[in-house]
């Protein structure tokens, strides 16, 4: 316990020295943040429960446009905002955009967890790959749907307000770098938290049979909405920083982007190993370090890259980097070994 | 929304036609998904990218000076060997493990064909011109291009022959002894591995054949493909597996459903309607099953 509150500490620290330690890398490690808070709360559904989504992807775009439009629509009206495209009729005061991104943000993080409770009773009555399939469906018809809407920009896009004028460039990136960065904490204590308590024994007893655990008595479909719910909070959350940080919202290529973010996510959690607390973090960094490698030296070779990648970890990697560290040293794991059965079981090999 | 569907019947008219005409071919894709489904427990997600990639052969014979109806014998063959090879390459290693692995593998497949045809082929929204004209009913208020017609008529031609072929044949018979239990099939001394190559090579020449029609009916484009298995999926779990009439008659009810929802809500929502009726039909079926405390399986 103690060295992990040393661990703890140190990452902590860490974290909140970042920016100042590397400061050309403010916006990565901004995204980096957000990309664990995504891999991490799939790993909810995921690795947890055993419901492989594709549709978190839903409540991070819906987060982005919401924390987007209160913003703007708290001070100016909505529907010129977007037809002006990138111009600036209206100027946010430094006022204004902190105060619009707070209630922002704190929309975008809500209107998902309701969201995600209304229609979790429907959803999560599908199972396996019904249930994958499904909320790939609701991702793309988010897209789709929010392509064609005329008051947040529709095909051409909903420019986000852009940050006032106060320390620059500078400020901006540690502002959305702390945004994140506080994003990331909250959702790791609180995803730590219910990990160590019932619940989580709850969602894996549903992973491993979802019918004997209801004949236990336990309420699945209660605990798989909650579940769910939690997931889309922070998604929301990750999506309303995101769409700041990026400066520019598109329906299929930034908010709702399936055939991107909502693969990295599932893509972070396996590779890192799901269904334990820091595989998707380490999944998460790894997968980032590894696409900017890939975006910057290979550019437009990426998807490609991309595609292999999926194939190649899903085929041959799929317990991911957890699940290879336990097989490999059980022991730190708090497994014991019988030194005997696995000498046996290496002669086997 | 208003009511041009009552005002106008001919619209109404000429709405169901070309869904029907289009439900056909969405069928034949449908059919490729449920043998797969049904024979290897695979659910491809990059059945649309074949689809698309099958359209291009027969694009690019047009660019060539042929005919691009000739795509439609020429793209199976090509299609099928693509189809052993991504059998080789990947699904061989899927096959008998979860469904999600298999989901995921060929998600990275689909992703992967669809950058590889941006970068072949270009970005741009592409058609074969086939030259076939079009064809006039009721005064010249219904018009349906020729095209149209023919695709559905070769979909039906090569479905009948799939299904004879599949009755008839000893490999079909192979596949259909896989299908319904694998392990059984194996002692019995048939080679499941070549037969799960065989089928997988099949979906990729009925892919081929889809292709060539879409690229002569309608357009292509390399990121068009997941719609496509989208729809097949729709039509399968709407059908069933192996129920053949079913998936015909879903499918025509799906090209319908898509030409109204065409009409009355504006193009832009068109491929959103769609996906937003996959997910109502499943947790429809979903409601329906938990009344018995039952799931989708």
């Amino acid at each position: 316990m103690n060295k992990n509150i040393i661990l703890y500490a140190v990452i902590l620290i860490f974290g909140l020295a970042a920016p100042f330690i590397f400061p050309a890398f403010k916006v990565q490690l901004s995204i980096l943040c957000v990309l664990i808070i995504l891999a991490v709360t799939w790993n909810i559904q995921g690795g947890e429960m055993g419901y492989n989504s594709f549709g978190n992807i839903l409540f991070y775009g819906l987060g982005m446009y919401l924390c987007a439009s209160v913003q703007v629509g708290m001070f100016f009206p909505l529907a010129e905002w977007t037809e002006s495209g990138g111009e600036k009729t209206f100027v946010h005061t430094p006022t204004q955009f902190f105060q619009g991104m707070a209630v922002g943000l704190l929309v975008a993080a809500v209107v998902p967890t309701i969201v995600a409770g209304l229609i979790g009773y429907s959803i999560l009555g599908l199972r396996g790959h019904y249930f994958a399939i499904c909320t790939l469906g609701l991702g793309v018809a988010a897209g789709e749907i929010s392509g064609g809407i005329e008051i947040i920009g529709a095909g051409q896009g909903f420019t986000t307000p852009p940050f006032p004028n106060v320390g620059g460039l500078e400020a901006r990136g540690e502002f959305f770098y702390f945004c994140s960065f506080f994003a990331l904490v909250i959702a790791f204590v609180t995803i730590r938290a219910i990990y160590s308590t019932r619940f989580k024994l709850i969602l894996n007893a549903i992973r491993d049979n979802e019918d004997k655990a209801e004949a236990m008595g336990i309420e699945t479909m209660k605990y798989k909405i909650i579940g769910w719910m939690v997931s889309a909070f922070f998604c929301g959350l990750a999506g309303g920083i995101m769409g700041g940080l990026v400066g520019y919202i598109d329906s299929t290529d930034v908010a709702f982007d399936g055939r991107e973010m909502g693969v990295f996510m599932v893509l972070m959690a396996i590779l890192g190993g799901k269904g334990t607390l820091w595989g998707p973090i380490i999944g998460a960094t790894v997968f980032h370090i590894f696409k900017e490698g890939f975006w910057t030296f290979f550019l437009g070779w990426q998807y490609v890259a991309l595609g292999v990648l999926i194939v190649v970890i899903v085929i041959y990697f799929p317990e991911g980097i957890m699940g290879w560290l336990r097989e490999k040293y059980p022991e730190r794991f708090g497994e014991v070994v019988d030194e005997a059965d696995r000498k046996a079981q290496v002669e086997l090999k | 929304m208003d009511f041009m569907v009552f005002q106008y019947p001919m619209i109404t008219i000429q709405a169901c036609l070309d869904g029907i005409l289009l439900g056909v071919l969405f069928a034949l894709i449908a059919y490729g998904m449920a043998l797969q489904w049904g024979v290897m427990n695979i659910i491809n997600i990059a059945q649309g990218d074949l689809v698309i990639l099958g359209g291009y052969i027969a694009y690019f014979m047009y660019l060539f000076g042929i005919h691009p109806a000739w795509g439609v014998i020429v793209s199976p063959f090509i299609m099928y060997f693509v189809g052993i090879g991504i059998y080789k390459l990947v699904i061989n290693k899927v096959v008998d493990r979860d469904l999600f692995i298999s989901i995921l593998a060929t998600f990275g497949i689909s992703i992967l064909f669809m950058q590889l045809m941006n970068f072949a082929f270009g970005a741009d929204v592409v058609l074969a011109n086939s030259g076939y004209g079009t064809t006039f009913l009721f005064d010249s208020n219904v018009v349906l291009p020729n095209s149209k017609i023919f695709s559905a008529v070769v979909s039906i031609v090569f479905a009948i022959c799939l299904v004879i072929y599949m009755k008839k044949s000893k490999l079909g018979r192979a596949i259909r002894a896989t299908a319904q239990n694998a392990r059984a099939a194996k002692i019995l001394g048939v080679d499941t591995e070549k037969v799960y190559a065989a089928t997988f090579g099949i979906n990729a020449a009925l892919c081929g054949v889809a292709g060539a029609l879409i690229s002569i009916t309608f357009t292509i484009h390399p990121y068009m493909g997941l719609p496509y298995t989208i729809r097949s999926f729709m039509i399968v779990i709407v059908a069933g597996l192996g129920n053949l009439p079913g998936v015909a008659l879903s499918g025509m009810g799906l090209g319908v459903f898509e030409e109204f929802a065409d009409y009355l809500l504006g193009t832009e929502f068109r491929i959103g309607s769609v996906f937003l009726l996959l997910v109502l039909i499943l947790v429809y079926r979903r409601f329906k099953l938990s009344r018995k405390r039952e799931y989708l399986k």
